[in-house]
């Protein structure tokens, strides 16, 4: 009945799908810590101009859903701006922008999370905001980081699947190719969940072991 | 050493430092005694601007705090605080603690502040903890390491803020045991306490606070055998 057997001719493709998952994923990711960390400061900044900014960054990316983003961004922005971007480059920027946001919330909530205790003994060393910060209160907040941010990340990995409606030629988009020319939903698209699944309980585990590893 | 004058201190609506008028001379002992809600850790704040000065004048090794051009950083270097909490850092280990200002802000070497940071271990008696992290410690242990880690910057003046608070009971004397002995060789302190044996034996002057200001100031003899005010009588009867 299935023929799981034809799956491997079809891992070439599968694999070039796997490839722009995972650049997308990394890259995205990178920056969106990136944004995260900038913008996740600008929520607890006592400067209110940057405190207004990154408030209005992460509620209104918080407050649209990330396949409203990917599809305003390829197929609205073009028009406004009269310049059409690569479909990776936007399944990258949309990444970024959206991981961004939640983790800017993830860095908010470990730097105030952190006992004012600490910034007081810092400072009361003779360091300066800026050295207390670096030194101790994010070392501290970042191992609280971890759990959530690995959340983030598994939905943002997750959340490339959606940008086969833009066009990029991920796992998601391969698949849905494949199946459709060969009418083998099936086996090809248990093999994407499967894919998707093994990337994801890779990175459990990593973090897992990272976790473990900054205990004190 | 630390002059206040009409040190005014609110939180809003709250005021809590009511004009507070003091001075503290070079290698005294000064102990801060009174009820729970008297401003006296809000006063010690104040000496190191972890509280900013509502109105009134602190001036610590003649700088005034309220001087725009002085820079705060360069006073905490000079004022060695410890903390109720102890406030150590969780994730050093104790002699990265004792070791982190002096090499991030004197830039002395990693090497001179090891050195600097085992002598000054030793002389709490927790040279064998140093490469432990604050959690394996006792709350005296910790403690100790906290004024470790405050003289580490070779500070001229030491606050205290209910240093033996959080501690056991039986952990207490180890902690006070450290303190004389800083008293000893003649170190300025400033210690908010109520512990009032260590007042009494090792403090060259006693105030009580209480209500925002200072009630009244003396030798310990005379504040814990016979003092002027009725509020400070009435306190001691309660804590002696």
């Amino acid at each position: 009945m299935f023929d799981f057997g034809q799956v491997i001719d079809f891992l070439p493709q599968l694999g070039k799908g796997l490839y722009y998952t995972l650049l997308i994923s990394i890259v995205g990711l990178l920056i969106g810590f990136i944004l995260g960390a900038i913008f996740g400061l600008g929520r607890i900044s006592k400067n209110k101009f940057f405190f207004i900014i990154a408030s209005i960054y992460v509620e209104v990316i918080r407050g649209t859903p990330v396949l409203v983003q990917a599809i305003w961004l390829y197929f609205a922005l073009p028009i406004i701006l009269q310049f059409q971007m690569a479909s990776i480059t936007a399944g990258i920027v949309v990444i970024a922008i959206n991981s961004g946001a939640y983790i800017a919330e993830i860095v908010r909530g470990s730097v105030d999370s952190i006992n004012k205790g600490q910034m007081e003994a810092g400072r009361s060393l003779g360091l300066n905001k800026h050295q207390t910060m670096r030194y101790i209160i994010w070392p501290q907040a970042f191992k609280r980081m971890i759990p959530p941010l690995g959340n983030q990340f598994i939905i943002s990995i997750k959340d490339t699947s959606l940008l086969s409606v833009i066009l990029v030629p991920e796992l998601m988009f391969q698949g849905r190719y494949i199946a459709s020319n060969h009418f083998n939903a099936v086996e090809i698209y248990t093999t994407v969940a499967l894919f998707y699944l093994v990337i994801n309980f890779s990175l459990s585990l990593l973090l897992r072991y990272i976790e473990r590893r900054l205990n004190y | 050493m630390i002059t206040v004058q009409d040190l005014h201190k609110s939180f809003g609506d709250n005021e809590v430092l009511k004009g507070i008028n003091c001075e503290v001379e070079e290698k005294e002992v000064v102990c801060v005694i009174g009820p729970s809600g008297s401003g006296k850790s809000t006063f010690l704040r104040c000496l190191n601007l972890l509280e900013d000065i509502t109105s009134g004048n602190v001036i610590v090794d003649g700088y005034n705090l309220k001087d725009k051009t002085t820079d705060i950083n360069m006073i905490r270097t000079e004022v060695g605080m410890v903390f109720q909490q102890f406030n150590l850092f969780p994730h050093k280990t104790v002699i990265e603690n004792v070791m982190l200002a002096p090499r991030k802000v004197r830039k002395i070497s990693v090497q001179e502040a090891r050195e600097r940071g085992e002598a000054l271990l030793k002389k709490v008696g927790l040279a064998e903890k140093a490469d432990q992290y604050p959690a394996q410690l006792s709350g005296g242990q910790q403690q100790r390491v906290a004024i470790a880690r405050a003289l580490a910057m070779e500070p001229k003046l030491m606050l205290f803020d209910e240093p033996t608070s959080a501690l056991d009971p039986e952990l207490v004397g180890e902690v006070l045991e450290v303190m004389k002995q800083l008293a000893k060789e003649g170190m300025t302190m400033v210690v908010v306490t109520h512990e009032m044996g260590f007042a009494r034996e090792v403090a060259d002057r006693v105030m009580f606070m209480d209500e925002g200001i200072i009630m009244e100031e003396d030798t310990p003899e005379i504040i814990f055998t016979n003092p002027a005010s009725e509020r400070t009588k009435n306190f001691l009867n309660k804590v002696l």
